[in-house]
């Protein structure tokens, strides 16, 4: 999933998937505005717009 | 090519331009408290019910700026400054384009004195969640926009900072805590100002008259996805100053590295969804979407704030007991510099944000309790208990250590300065309480007079709620001294404080630099903090007991038989 990030600090592969995660700022950026653009936005959005209009 | 200078004190390499970059966004910030703190008090005299100073649409106009000048302008020119100050001099790399830097500074000043002529204009007394259908004047939402947009370049700016950093190899491993505290708010940041864009740039159309119709509870969806999650900007900055702080005074590492990051993960997880707690009693909107977003995504976010609050503190203890402060369980505390401005800002925040801010926010989050309290005063009661008693009292304990820092100038009133977190945090957290207990009498927010004396439709308010009116109004003016002390101290440091003297070595020599351990990747590797399990259960006590009182309470308000 995230290996191929900005993690290549030369130590191998023997850091755990977690501390690679941490490390990693564009991943966690990615997933900052993705989960609640999806969760919240989209998923509201998507909501309203299937309110029935009055007649 | 950048340039840099030692710090006499912190022996930290700062980046010329960075160092601008920081001084002239702190001392931004600090004006635009000044001016906001002002309409605060104005707006606090109004609502004292004996006083009622302000009339209708001035109190309108007053409301509007104090959101907008303290809310946004003060704190996110802090926070600006608190990015480059952990990115580029924590990391102890250069700034990555600074030019870029001074965009962003423009850009926020010249749209918040937009928006502030906008609102003194008088045609855009809105409030700073300019809700649909109301319509300000175009200008109103331009200034706001280029805000937002300069904000992102600092954003961008930090995120090229930590790039170049890991790039250079000027850290080795993990960057420090503190700096991952401030990456969260910045993460947080970009989808603030992301989700802002897409309602505020159709707005402005609207109010140009190119769009014919906003939808308004469109707008309150995606607005409170920027409203809300700007305010958990303000909590990671906030938390990120503790860390920063219990470093820089007593050494203290984190009791675990670990637990801290994943609580600060937690927040970039799912922080952001409970922008749903703003909607819960709008119609037209399921109540998965309310209750996923609320409950399920908001408990983990709380996890991650009762993380940091157990680990702050600890962090502390575990500091103040290797010193050897270890009798029973409170010496470390007793021991505490208390007189230390940086120390006392930072304590109260810590306590306050938890007990006033965080454990009503709890309540408040919960479909079912919200409609108790739903638009009364409570709901300000419960965010000056945030936004003010913990971030804002934060920063102010930041301050009073990197003003003197980075100017390398003595305080000039440090006796004042003693007792300035004291009279800001308790006349403030007061003035909290008070409205909440206002809220709770029914009192509305945003109101002009709840006398109604000019009004066809009258309601009557119990005397209780008329003197918690006036409770509040008080300890809001006092608190509002309070600030203002903050604000002349800073000023008066900046502008006349005499020079620093290169510390004489021979009085407690530290051992490290201070600030060392802030710049530090590590654990303090003990759990050994019997003091602060007692403060957290103390802490889960009142929390359990004010939870369910609410359900009670609400038990009460409709009359099942
Ligand atoms: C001088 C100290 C302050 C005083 C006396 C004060 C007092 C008040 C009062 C009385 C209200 C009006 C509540 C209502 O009628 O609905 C209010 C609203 C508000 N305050 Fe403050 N406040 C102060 C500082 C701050 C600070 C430092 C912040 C943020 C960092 C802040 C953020 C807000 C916000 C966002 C509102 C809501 C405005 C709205 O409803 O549109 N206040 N404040
Ligand atoms: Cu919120």
């Amino acid at each position: 999933m995230s290996e191929h990030d900005s993690t290549h600090a030369g130590d191998g592969g023997s850091i755990p998937f977690m501390q690679k995660l941490l490390d990693s700022p564009f991943i966690l950026l990615f997933i900052g505005v993705a989960m609640p653009t999806v969760i919240y936005i989209i998923w509201g959005v998507m909501e309203i717009v299937s309110i029935p209009v009055a007649p | 090519m950048a340039q840099f200078r030692t710090c006499p004190d912190t022996g930290f390499a700062i980046d010329l331009a960075a160092d601008k970059l920081i001084k002239w966004n702190a001392v931004t910030a600090v004006v635009f408290l000044l001016v906001g703190g002002l309409f605060g008090i104005l707006v606090a005299l109004t609502r004292w019910p004996a006083v009622h100073l302000l009339d209708a649409d001035l109190f309108y106009l007053a409301l509007t700026a104090h959101g907008l000048d303290v809310l946004l302008v003060w704190i996110i020119f802090f926070e600006m400054a608190l990015l480059y100050f952990t990115s580029s001099i924590l990391l102890k790399t250069r700034l990555a384009a600074p030019w870029l830097g001074w965009v962003q500074y423009t850009l926020m000043l010249v749209g918040a004195l937009i928006t502030n002529v906008a609102v003194l204009q008088g045609e855009s007394s809105v409030m700073f969640t300019s809700y649909v259908p109301m319509m300000a004047a175009p200008h109103f939402y331009l200034g706001v926009i280029l805000f937002a947009v300069g904000a992102l370049m600092g954003c961008v700016v930090f995120f090229s900072t930590l790039y170049i950093a890991k790039r250079d190899k000027t850290y080795e491993g993990s960057i420090p805590l503190v700096t991952f505290g401030a990456m969260t708010a910045a993460i947080i940041a970009v989808f603030t100002i992301l989700a802002g864009a897409v309602i505020l740039i159709p707005t402005f159309f609207w109010s140009l008259g190119f769009i014919g119709n906003i939808d308004t509870l469109m707008y309150r969806v995606i607005w409170w996805g920027l409203g809300h999650s700007s305010q958990q900007i303000n909590v990671a900055a906030q938390i990120a100053c503790w860390y920063a702080i219990a470093a820089i005074l007593f050494g203290a590492k984190p009791l675990s590295e670990k637990v801290s990051r994943t609580a600060f993960l937690f927040y970039i997880l799912f922080l952001q969804l409970a922008s749903a707690h703003h909607i819960l009693v709008d119609p037209g909107i399921s109540s998965e979407w309310k209750i996923f977003n609320t409950s399920y995504a908001l408990y983990l976010a709380v996890l991650g704030s009762m993380l940091h609050g157990l680990t702050v503190p600890g962090a502390v203890e575990a500091a103040l007991r290797k010193k050897g402060y270890n009798r029973g369980l409170f010496e470390w505390l007793r021991k505490a510099p208390w007189g230390n401005p940086v120390f006392a800002g930072f304590a109260l925040s810590v306590v306050l944000f938890g007990f006033l801010g965080g454990i009503t926010g709890v309540m408040m989050g919960t479909e079912q309790l919200n409609i108790i309290i739903h638009n009364t005063l409570y709901v300000p009661g419960h965010f000056h208990g945030t936004v003010v008693v913990g971030t804002t009292l934060a920063f102010m304990a930041m301050a009073y250590w990197l003003v003197p820092v980075l100017w390398q100038k003595e305080l000039v009133f440090p006796g004042l300065a003693k007792w300035q977190p004291y009279l800001f945090g308790l006349g403030m957290g007061l003035a909290s309480i008070f409205m909440m207990g206002a809220g709770t009498l029914g009192v509305p927010r945003r109101h002009w007079d709840i006398s109604f004396a000019d009004a066809m439709m009258v309601h009557e308010f119990p005397a209780a709620a008329y003197m918690m009116m006036g409770l509040a109004g008080i300890s809001g003016v006092i608190g509002g001294i309070g600030g203002g002390i903050f604000i002349l101290n800073m000023v008066s440091t900046i502008l006349f404080g005499k020079a620093k003297v290169p510390a004489p070595a021979a009085e407690e020599a530290p051992a490290a630099p201070i600030g060392g351990a802030a710049t530090e990747y590590g654990s303090a590797s003990t759990l050994e903090v019997p003091g602060t399990f007692v403060l957290a259960l103390v802490f889960l006590t009142a929390f359990v007991l004010y939870y369910f009182v609410n359900w009670k309470y609400l038990a009460s308000v409709w009359g099942m038989s």
